[in-house]
């Protein structure tokens, strides 16, 4: 363990990286995903299309993702735009279906006496059903936010630097603490900030902690 | 869209049947470690799964298991374990990092299907006289499978995605073409192996698909009136099983 002691420096510059790669991901994942999960979530036509297309793009291997994103977009392969749109692609994919499934969680009868209070179909959207449908929003939040920062380690391959470093710089040079220093980090990070996610569902849900405690 | 044809000419050079990795070789390797890997997984997995949701015990343990299995970078278990276990252990070392990844989804697969069964269902079976061994074999295995299938499905994936990236740790699968093509900066090769783990991908998935729609128990299928009624979400959907893209 004396090479994590003598490498804090490089794993907390590292983890910085990581975490400023996986946030931007993460963050458009939930603003496309919005949008799409409604149009999934809304007509049946759309629906079957929306799916089948999320669902498409989670079956492409990532090492395979970045090798096709490139000639499609007319960006360059060993880039870091390269690997945030990667990640972006696989955010997009999960939360689409959850944001779906949390618009359909909502009661009907909920919607129906929006409607016959005055609500239009805008306002009702952003102040019936999404907040309704936060819980499982929150859920597809959390997944998303974990499956991206473990993912986001595939980026070494394309030459981006993060704490997947350690994983082949500690293979090439077989130091066993290097790659478990990379794995416990990249651990211990994903489930912060799936704790912080959870913290920031209380307080931006309220409705939900009262009901756990009941 | 040269780049592309460059990639299909690649994949269909008659240099592909020869050399230190051949084509078909390699797609050989990959789906031989994809279900090995699945299936040492299920052995373990599935009845370990059937057990947690037959009984509801251990279930807290499970489910904090896949959600912590998310957060492990795949790319760095590998490595881990091949390096632990010794470079000349390779294959050993990288199947047994398959198998790890392939357990959550799986395991959740399986619990997840009993624990959907209603339990108006398993008490009518009780009800009748069944022994719990009879109500497991005959009422909630059979209602469980297709989201066993579903968590099989995830693993699957799971694996054909790892073992592309294990590509880096030894000149075997696809991913190896990928690992060599950015060295030589071959991006005909990177594309064209890339075409092809896509199309191993969506291939597996689909036969996925149409195998968990064909274990659907014939009276539960009837009983389906409109094919899109069930909007609402349920318990365990493939997505939520434990699996990630890798």
């Amino acid at each position: 363990m004396t090479w994590v002691a003598d490498n804090l420096d490089l794993i907390g510059r590292l983890t910085v990286e990581h975490l400023r790669q996986s946030a931007l991901p993460i963050l458009l994942g939930l603003l496309v995903s919005i949008p799409a999960g409604w149009l999934a979530f809304r007509f049946r036509l759309t629906r079957g299309l929306v799916l089948t297309l999320v669902g498409l793009l989670y079956t492409i291997p990532s090492l395979a993702l970045f090798a096709l994103l490139p000639p499609l977009l007319g960006i360059s392969f060993l880039s870091e735009v390269n690997l945030i749109i990667a990640l972006t692609i696989y955010a997009i994919a999960i939360m689409t279906r959850f944001v779906a499934d949390a618009l359909a969680s909502v009661e009907p009868t909920v919607r129906q006496a929006a409607v016959a209070v005055g609500y239009g179909p805008w306002r009702r959207f952003w102040q019936v059903d999404l907040p309704l449908a936060g819980p499982v929003v929150l859920a597809g939040l959390r997944v998303t936010a974990v499956s991206t920062i473990s993912l986001a380690t595939v980026g070494i391959l394309i030459g981006i630097d993060n704490l997947g470093y350690l994983f082949t710089n500690g293979y090439q040079r077989q130091i066993v603490a290097e790659i478990l220093a990379g794995v416990v980090a990249v651990v211990v990070v994903a489930l912060l900030v799936d704790w912080l996610l959870v913290l920031l569902g209380r307080v931006l849900l309220p409705w939900t902690r009262r009901r756990a405690d009941a | 869209m040269n780049l592309f044809s460059d990639a299909i000419a690649w994949i269909f050079s008659p240099d592909r049947a020869e050399g230190a990795l051949p084509l078909s070789e390699a797609i050989g390797t990959h789906l031989a470690f994809t279900f090995v890997s699945v299936l040492v997984a299920a052995l373990l997995a599935v009845p370990a799964g059937w057990l947690i949701g037959h009984t509801g015990r251990g279930r807290e343990v499970a489910v904090a298991l896949s959600g912590a299995a998310r957060a492990v970078p795949s790319f760095g278990l590998v490595l881990l374990l091949v390096l632990v276990l010794g470079v000349t252990h390779k294959v050993a070392a990288s199947t047994t990092a398959f198998v790890l990844l392939a357990i959550p989804p799986i395991l959740a697969g399986a619990y997840a299907g009993i624990e959907a069964v209603d339990r108006r269902v398993v008490d009518g079976a009780r009800a009748v006289g069944m022994t719990p061994g009879q109500v497991l074999r005959t009422v909630e295995v059979p209602l469980g499978l297709p989201l066993l299938i579903g968590g099989l499905r995830s693993a699957t994936l799971q694996v054909v995605a790892t073992v592309t990236l294990a590509g880096y740790v030894g000149n075997w699968g696809l991913g190896f073409y990928i690992v060599q093509g950015i060295q030589l900066r071959d991006f005909s090769q990177i594309l064209g192996a890339a075409l092809v783990i896509v199309v191993l991908a969506v291939v597996l998935d689909l036969l996925f698909a149409l195998l968990e729609r064909a274990v659907v128990p014939r009276g539960v299928a009837a009983g389906r009136a409109s094919p899109d009624a069930p909007t609402r979400p349920r318990r365990g959907s493939h997505h939520a099983l434990g699996a990630d893209p890798t």
